[in-house]
C-alpha cells in the first residue's frame, strides 16, 4: 500500500472552506459528510460496505465530520443498526418497491437526491459491478469527480481533500486523483482492500429516513431473472483461484484444478490460451482481455505467464506457480515456484489439502473449507 | 425493423508496455504501440451481429487524436458502416465526465440533431446544419472498460447524458423486440447473472464472455480502404467549451508513481524430490503467512 504524502499541491487553497460553506447552508444536518452507500442483497449487506464505514469514519475525524450509511431498499433498520456498530453516526435511509431488486437508475436518483439535500463531501461505494454502475450515473447526473478502484484513501491534511489512490495501465502504474473543485467526491473502492472493522455492541446513531422521489422512467430496465453462481464462484470476488494454461493440455484435464480448488476453497480460472483451446468458458478467463482478479491465493497451473496473463494477476496477494519449463516468466512474479510435471504435483497437492483439512479443528463445517488468513 | 448502433471506440496503448521512467518519475509512452481498446471489439462485434440478424447500420465513433483514426479504419474493416472521429485540442485531458459529455454531444449529432448551441450562440440566425447522415440512434455499444483506464464509466455516464436505458457488463446479449423496442441480455454479477430486459433507446457495455470479433472479409477490408471517415471537432458538436477536455474534468492526477514490483520469490523443492513431498513443503510455506486450508477468512 502506497504511503504516499506529497506536501505540495497545485490547488486553491479554500477547497476545504467551500466544502464547509456548502454544507453549512443545509441547516438540516451536519453537512460535508462522509457517505458510505451500503450495497446489500436482499436484506444482507456486502462486507465490503463495513470494510469502507471503518475508513469513512477515518476520513471524518480526520475532517471533522460525521460518517454516515445511505441505506436503499429493504432491511433499512436492521442494516442501520449494523453501520452504527460498524462506525456510522447517521443513517439515511430510503425505501420504495422500485428500490428491490437493485437496477441503476432508481438508486441513482435516490442517491442523487439524497447528495443534493445534504451535500456530503466524500461518497464512497464498493467497486463492484453495481458499486461501479451507480457510482458513474450519480457522478454523472452530480456532475462531479469519480475515481474508480482505489486501492488507498488519504485526507490531504493542508487542502481537506481526499486523496485517492488506484491502479492504472494494467496496474503498471499507480496514480493518486484528486477532485480540488467539485462535491462530492466519489470513490469507489475495491473489496478486501480495507479491513473489517471490530463491530462495537453498543453503537447508536441518527436515522434520516427519506422518501426517494422515483420517475416512471426508472422502470426502463426490469430484472426478469436471476441465476447465483452454480457452484462455480465469481472470479471477482473470489479469496483462493486456481488457473490452467496450455499445459493443461485438454478440457477433461481441467477437473483437476476443479479438484484441487474444491479443496481450498476456491474457483477456477484459465489463461486466454485455455480458453482459445476451447477447454474452458471465456468467463473464466483472466488477463488483459478477461478479468483481473486479486485473491488471496493465486495458482498458476500450466501457465507460462505471458505479460498479457500477468497484468490480470499481479495484485494477488500470494502467487504460486507450477510449470515444467524453469524459465517460464510466471516465476518471475510468483512468491512460490514449483517445477515439475503438474500432471504430478497437482494430484500431490490435493492429497496434501485434503489431509491438512482433516487434522484442522472445526473443519467439518462447510463454510470453513477454504483457505484464508488467520485472524491476528 | 433496423436498428442504428452507434459503438464508441477508444484507442489505448498497450498497457503491458507502459511503464514509469525510475529517472524522471513519468509516465513512458513513447514508442508503445496503440490498440483498440480490446474490449471495444467485443463491443463492436456485438453491434455487427444485431446489425447481420435485424437489419440497420453500425456507426463507430472515436473521440482521440488525429491518429485515432487508424483504429477506427480497422472497424471499418469488420464492417461497420460509418466512422466518427471526434478530434480537438479542446478535448485533450478528458477524464471520464468531460469525454461523456463530449461523446454524448457526438451521438446526438450521429442521430441527426441539429447544432442548437450554434444557432443560440448566433442570435436570429439559422440553426445549425443537421449531420447530413443523421439518423435517430437505437442502442450505443461500449466495451465494459478500457484497459488503460480501468473505470467502466463512460458506458454508464453515456446512459445518463443521453437518457438512455443502461445495461452493463452483459455476458451474453439474448435478443431483440423489434416491435415492443426491448431489449434482453444476461449481465455478470460478483454473486451470478441476471437476466435484464431494457427499454429502447439502450446503452450497453459488453464484457469478453460475450463473443469474439470477426475476421475481416477481403470484400470488407477494401470497401473500408475507401470509406470516408467524418471527422468533428468542437465547433462542430453542440457543446460548450468549458465542459470539453481537462477544463470540464472534475478531476486531476495528483501524482503518479510505480507500483511496487513483484519480486521472484522462492522455488520449492529441488529437483527428483518427492511430489508429496514438494506438496507439504509447499503448504508449509502458504501456512508461515498465516494461510492454511480450514480456516475461514477474517
Amino acid at each position: 500500500m502506497p504511503e504516499d504524502r506529497p506536501k505540495i499541491s497545485k490547488n486553491s487553497p479554500d477547497d476545504a472552506a467551500r466544502a464547509g460553506k456548502d454544507a453549512a447552508q443545509d441547516s438540516s444536518t451536519a453537512g460535508g459528510e462522509v457517505w458510505v452507500v451500503v450495497e446489500q442483497v436482499a436484506g444482507e449487506a456486502a462486507p465490503v460496505s463495513w470494510e469502507l464505514m471503518g475508513e469513512a469514519r477515518a476520513l471524518a475525524e480526520a475532517l471533522g465530520v460525521r460518517a454516515a450509511a445511505v441505506i436503499l431498499g429493504a432491511g433499512a433498520p436492521e442494516l442501520a443498526r449494523q453501520a452504527f456498530s460498524y462506525g456510522a453516526a447517521a443513517a439515511y435511509t430510503g425505501s420504495d418497491p422500485a428500490l428491490e431488486p437493485f437496477i441503476t437508475d432508481p438508486h441513482c436518483q435516490a442517491l442523487v437526491d439524497l447528495a443534493r439535500a445534504h451535500q456530503p463531501q466524500i461518497i464512497l461505494l464498493g467497486a463492484t459491478t453495481r458499486g461501479r454502475d451507480l457510482a458513474s450515473a450519480a457522478a454523472t447526473e452530480l456532475e462531479t469527480g469519480l475515481t474508480a478502484d482505489c486501492t488507498h484513501l488519504e485526507i490531504d491534511e493542508a487542502k481537506g481533500l481526499l486523496k485517492q489512490t488506484r491502479p492504472a495501465f494494467g496496474g503498471n502504474v499507480m496514480a493518486t486523483i484528486i477532485t480540488p473543485n467539485h462535491r462530492p467526491q466519489i470513490a469507489t473502492v475495491r473489496p478486501g482492500v480495507f479491513p473489517l472493522p471490530e463491530a462495537a455492541a453498543e453503537a447508536g446513531g441518527e436515522i434520516i429516513e427519506s422518501r426517494p422521489a422515483i420517475t416512471a422512467a426508472a422502470a426502463a430496465v426490469r430484472q426478469l431473472q436471476f441465476l447465483p453462481n452454480p457452484g462455480e464462484e465469481s472470479l471477482m470476488g473470489a479469496h483462493v483461484i486456481v488457473a490452467g494454461g496450455r499445459g493443461m493440455r485438454s478440457a477433461h484435464n481441467f477437473a483437476l484444478l476443479e479438484k484441487l480448488a474444491t479443496e481450498l476453497g476456491g474457483t477456477v480460472a484459465a489463461s486466454r490460451a485455455a480458453v482459445d483451446a476451447g477447454w474452458i468458458s471465456q468467463r473464466r478467463q483472466v488477463g488483459q482481455t478477461g478479468q483481473t482478479v486479486r485473491p488471496l491465493l493465486y495458482i498458476a497451473v500450466g501457465i507460462s505467464g505471458a505479460v498479457q496473463h500477468l497484468a490480470g494477476i499481479q495484485e494477488s496477494d500470494v502467487i504460486v506457480a507450477i510449470n515444467s519449463d524453469p524459465d517460464a516468466p510466471i516465476f518471475d512474479v510468483a512468491d512460490y515456484g514449483i517445477v515439475g510435471d503438474l500432471f504430478e504435483i497437482v494430484p500431490a497437492l490435493i492429497e496434501e489439502a485434503h489431509a491438512r483439512l482433516s487434522g484442522a479443528a472445526g473443519s467439518d463445517a462447510a463454510g470453513e473449507r477454504q483457505i484464508g488468513v488467520e485472524s491476528t | 425493423m433496423a436498428f442504428h448502433s452507434v459503438v464508441c471506440i477508444k484507442q489505448v496503448p498497450d498497457t503491458t508496455q507502459v511503464r514509469i521512467d525510475p529517472e524522471t518519475g513519468s509516465l513512458v509512452r513513447k514508442g508503445i504501440p496503440s490498440v483498440i481498446n480490446p474490449f471495444d471489439l467485443f463491443a463492436v462485434e456485438a453491434a455487427l451481429r444485431l446489425r447481420d440478424e435485424h437489419g440497420g447500420t453500425v456507426t463507430a465513433l472515436c473521440m482521440g487524436p488525429p491518429q485515432a483514426e487508424e483504429a477506427l479504419r480497422k472497424v471499418l474493416g469488420y464492417g461497420v458502416d460509418r466512422a466518427v472521429l471526434v478530434t480537438d485540442r479542446a478535448f485533450a485531458g478528458a477524464d471520464t465526465l468531460a469525454t461523456t459529455y463530449t461523446l454524448a454531444a457526438a451521438i446526438r449529432k450521429i442521430a441527426g440533431a441539429r447544432n442548437d448551441q450554434k444557432a443560440a450562440g448566433n442570435e436570429g440566425g439559422e440553426a445549425g446544419p443537421r449531420d447530413a447522415d443523421g439518423e435517430p440512434v437505437d442502442l450505443v455499444f461500449c466495451g465494459k472498460q478500457s484497459i488503460d483506464g480501468d473505470t467502466g464509466q463512460v458506458g454508464p455516464g453515456l446512459a445518463r447524458r443521453l437518457g438512455f436505458s443502461q445495461l452493463t457488463y452483459v455476458c451474453s446479449l439474448l435478443q431483440i423486440d423489434p416491435e415492443k423496442r426491448k431489449l434482453r441480455a444476461w449481465r455478470q454479477r460478483e454473486d451470478g447473472r441476471e437476466l435484464l430486459e431494457a427499454d429502447l433507446p439502450v446503452a450497453v457495455t459488453i464484457t469478453e464472455a460475450c463473443n469474439r470479433i470477426r475476421y475481416a472479409s477481403l470484400p470488407d477490408l477494401l470497401a473500408a480502404a475507401d470509406k470516408k471517415i467524418d471527422t468533428w471537432r468542437a465547433d462542430d458538436l453542440d457543446a460548450e467549451r468549458g465542459r470539453l477536455g481537462l477544463k470540464g474534468s472534475p478531476t486531476r492526477v495528483n501524482r503518479i508513481f510505480a507500483p511496487p514490483v513483484r519480486q521472484r520469490g522462492e522455488t520449492v523443492g529441488e529437483p527428483g524430490m518427492e511430489p508429496a513431498a514438494v506438496a507439504a513443503l509447499l503448504f508449509d510455506r502458504l501456512s508461515e503467512r498465516g494461510m492454511k486450508p480450514g480456516v475461514a477468512r477474517a
